[in-house]
């Protein structure tokens, strides 16, 4: 996995409360059986109208929020579905940090799974981000995970949560299911004490 | 022995799982069941091949294909290319890394949800994953169960644990009997409603009191499915006479039944222990729920109206509240038995049990869908299916003008051809109101199988207390 050490990028705002994961990436594109290309997908039904056209409405579709890898957004973000398929998409288009008061739990787990960091800030914290961005445009932030501080050129620096077992695997891009196999005799010794058949004779 | 502070069930789950702990990460903690289906899965195998990596225990691992299977003529193959290549990747996928597939031509096959259940592979005291945010339902039985997603799956295929934060715990007792008409489907409405969407974030969800105690394993089931939607990392309600006399007799149940029920005697919470949060209601204020927004927290009483966004105090819920009216293109104040619908879908994990079938079927025996409303019955499971032929509900459902379906998870989130078209307007037993959910442009309220019932007769919302008593 890519490790998340920090990021400098233009930030982007969705002022909406619960964007699900049907938003992030409509049932429609889960039927490929590759882990690539689903940034195209991304927020397809809010992107694109019904004959494929660009909804200038929609906030990712507006120019000054081109390119941009940051997103910050409103409560409750990644709600609904399991689907990793969601930070699949949020990732392949560009984005390697979101920021929001809150997700859920198992979005928020799957950012981690892919190099992405869910940076949670209080609602207050959160309004000033986006007043930021409605007063400048081009406003960019750096993110840095070991100092767990954001910051802006112009002197702004906040500060953010989170939890240690979280953030040291991210900031080491460690393979989970290595690590997890180097403990391996751990988990024999589990299924012995729990007279589960051993592997090597099931 | 001993003696130790008291417990809750989960704790208990949490600590009789525990594989490894150190300072400084997460614990590592063994998964007995794992239920895998068609979409979430692909590559999480791929991974696996890439890495030269095996399954550790192919026979704790369960597979079928639910999501993209098509509900008319089974004989026929998958029209969608890329739905049929999912499903045969599945295949592929359980015959080179050995794991028990219930294929399309299985009895057993159906949604995931209902056949882990109907097998007797979920029982008390278990963790329970699977790449589905639905697997909560499996907390009915008392097991730890949850969605996952597809990395993780590929992890509990290599390893058969997963690394995890202990989560905090959360009861939620309701007191007294629900009324007559009232459902667990509205229970666990009502209660989304009052906590919202993220009132369980970071928890799990013991669901405890009167009015659970006295309802059946599949009304649980109901309960502890739409627990994610409250944004519960699980819900969980205590095993008791009732969970036992529903597993015994099942295929995968335990050879040493007594046993096992000794066991499982053993889970429930200790008296005095302390959850880290706690809430009470009371079954008796507790109607008919129908969804008016675009997630399972936008929902009132059928003798309600639609609410005006100025109704709410925060700012975030008066702009969703305006936008889901938008989208659902309702007025505020229109009384919510008012609303007309065109299509209304009997199915999904939370309600397509036989006995979900039975409460439907009871509402319209001997009646007709509305000449506007389109209407469909998918049974969860193969299983169910049959059951339901037997007992003639399907007669019942045809012959009142409903489609007859297999079993699979069909428009609850529309991955098949079973859809809504743009600015249609559903009754729907399913769990998510999203927008586009259930096709693109769709509209969805979401209801328990009676309510669904009637407004399949009636052509729009109806409160089903006022029906008379005959049906019931």
């Amino acid at each position: 996995m890519e490790p998340f050490k920090s990021h400098h990028g233009l930030v982007a705002v969705i002022n909406r409360a619960n964007v699900d994961t049907d938003q992030i990436i409509p049932k429609q594109f889960l039927k490929r059986i590759e882990r690539t290309g689903f940034g195209q997908f991304l927020f397809f039904d809010w992107r694109f109208d019904d004959q494929g056209h660009d909804r200038p409405e929609f906030e990712l579709n507006q120019p000054e929020n081109k390119n941009a890898s940051i997103l910050v957004a409103g409560r409750n973000f990644g709600s609904g579905s399991s689907r990793e398929h969601a930070v699949w998409a949020l990732a392949d288009f560009g984005f390697r940090c979101v920021i929001a008061e809150s997700y859920s739990d198992i979005f928020f787990n799957n950012c981690f799974k892919n190099g992405v960091l869910p940076i949670v800030l209080d609602a207050d914290t959160i309004h000033q981000l986006m007043e930021r961005k409605q007063n400048q445009p081009d406003f960019q932030l750096n993110v840095d995970l070991a100092s767990q501080t954001i910051s802006a050129d112009d002197g702004l620096k906040i500060e953010f949560e989170i939890d240690p077992v979280m953030k040291q695997p991210l900031l080491e891009g460690l393979d989970d299911i290595g690590q997890t196999m180097k403990r391996e005799e751990k988990i024999t010794a589990y299924e012995l004490a729990h007279k589960i058949i051993p592997v090597s004779q099931a | 022995m001993i003696s130790q502070a008291p417990q809750t069930m989960f704790q208990k789950i949490w600590h009789q799982h525990l594989v490894h702990e150190e300072p400084g990460r997460q614990a590592l903690i063994y998964i007995d069941l794992h239920l895998v289906h068609e979409v979430t899965s692909p590559q999480a195998f791929e991974g696996l091949r890439l890495a030269n990596r095996s399954v550790r225990r192919p026979e704790f691992t369960v597979a079928t294909p639910d999501h993209n299977v098509p509900t008319t003529d089974r004989l026929l193959p998958i029209a969608d290319p890329i739905s049929r290549q999912q499903v045969q990747t599945l295949r592929e996928n359980c015959k080179e890394f050995g794991i028990k597939l219930y294929d399309l031509d299985s009895i057993n096959q159906g949604i995931v949800h209902v056949i882990g259940p109907e097998l007797g592979l979920t029982q008390p005291g278990m963790t329970i994953v699977c790449g589905d945010s639905h697997t909560s339902t499996h907390g009915a039985f008392g097991a730890f169960a949850f969605g996952i997603g597809t990395s993780e799956v590929e992890h509990v295929l290599a390893t058969q644990t997963l690394p995890q934060s202990q989560p905090k715990t959360f009861e939620i007792r309701i007191d007294g009997e629900l009324l007559p008409g009232v459902t667990s489907k509205d229970l666990i409405l009502y209660i989304i409603g009052q906590i919202s969407t993220s009132g369980g974030s970071g928890h799990v969800v013991e669901y405890s009191g009167e009015a659970i105690r006295n309802l059946t394993m599949e009304q649980r089931m109901t309960i502890c499915n739409m627990s994610i939607e409250a944004g519960a990392r699980a819900g969980l309600i205590a095993p008791d006479e009732i969970t036992f006399d529903y597993l015994r007799g099942r295929a995968h149940a335990p050879e040493d039944f007594d046993a096992a029920i000794e066991k499982w005697r053993q889970l429930p919470t200790d008296e005095g222990a302390v959850f880290d949060k706690q809430l009470t209601f009371h079954a008796k204020d507790i109607a008919p729920q129908i969804t008016w927004g675009t997630n399972p927290g936008q929902v009132t009483a059928v003798d309600a109206c639609v609410p005006d966004p100025s109704d709410f105090t925060e700012e975030h819920e008066q702009q969703s509240a305006a936008a889901a009216l938008e989208y659902m293109d309702l007025q505020p104040g229109t009384p919510m038995t008012e609303i007309m619908v065109d299509r209304v879908f009997i199915g999904s994990c939370t309600n397509s049990r036989i006995e979900d079938l039975r409460l439907a079927a009871s509402l319209v025996k001997g009646k007709q869908v509305h000449e506007r409303v389109n209407a469909m019955v998918v049974p969860g499971s193969g299983v169910v299916k049959r059951q339901a032929e037997q007992e003639g509900l399907d007669v019942i459902f045809r012959e009142a003008g409903f489609d007859w379906r297999e079993a699979g998870c069909s428009m609850c989130l529309g991955m098949n051809p079973d859809q809504l078209a743009s600015g249609e307007r559903c009754a729907s037993t399913s769990n998510r109101n999203f927008e586009g959910r259930q096709g693109k442009g769709g509209r969805t309220h979401l209801v328990s199988p009676s309510m669904a019932a009637a407004a399949a007769i009636a052509g729009h919302f109806v409160d089903i207390r006022n029906l008379p008593t005959e049906t019931s």
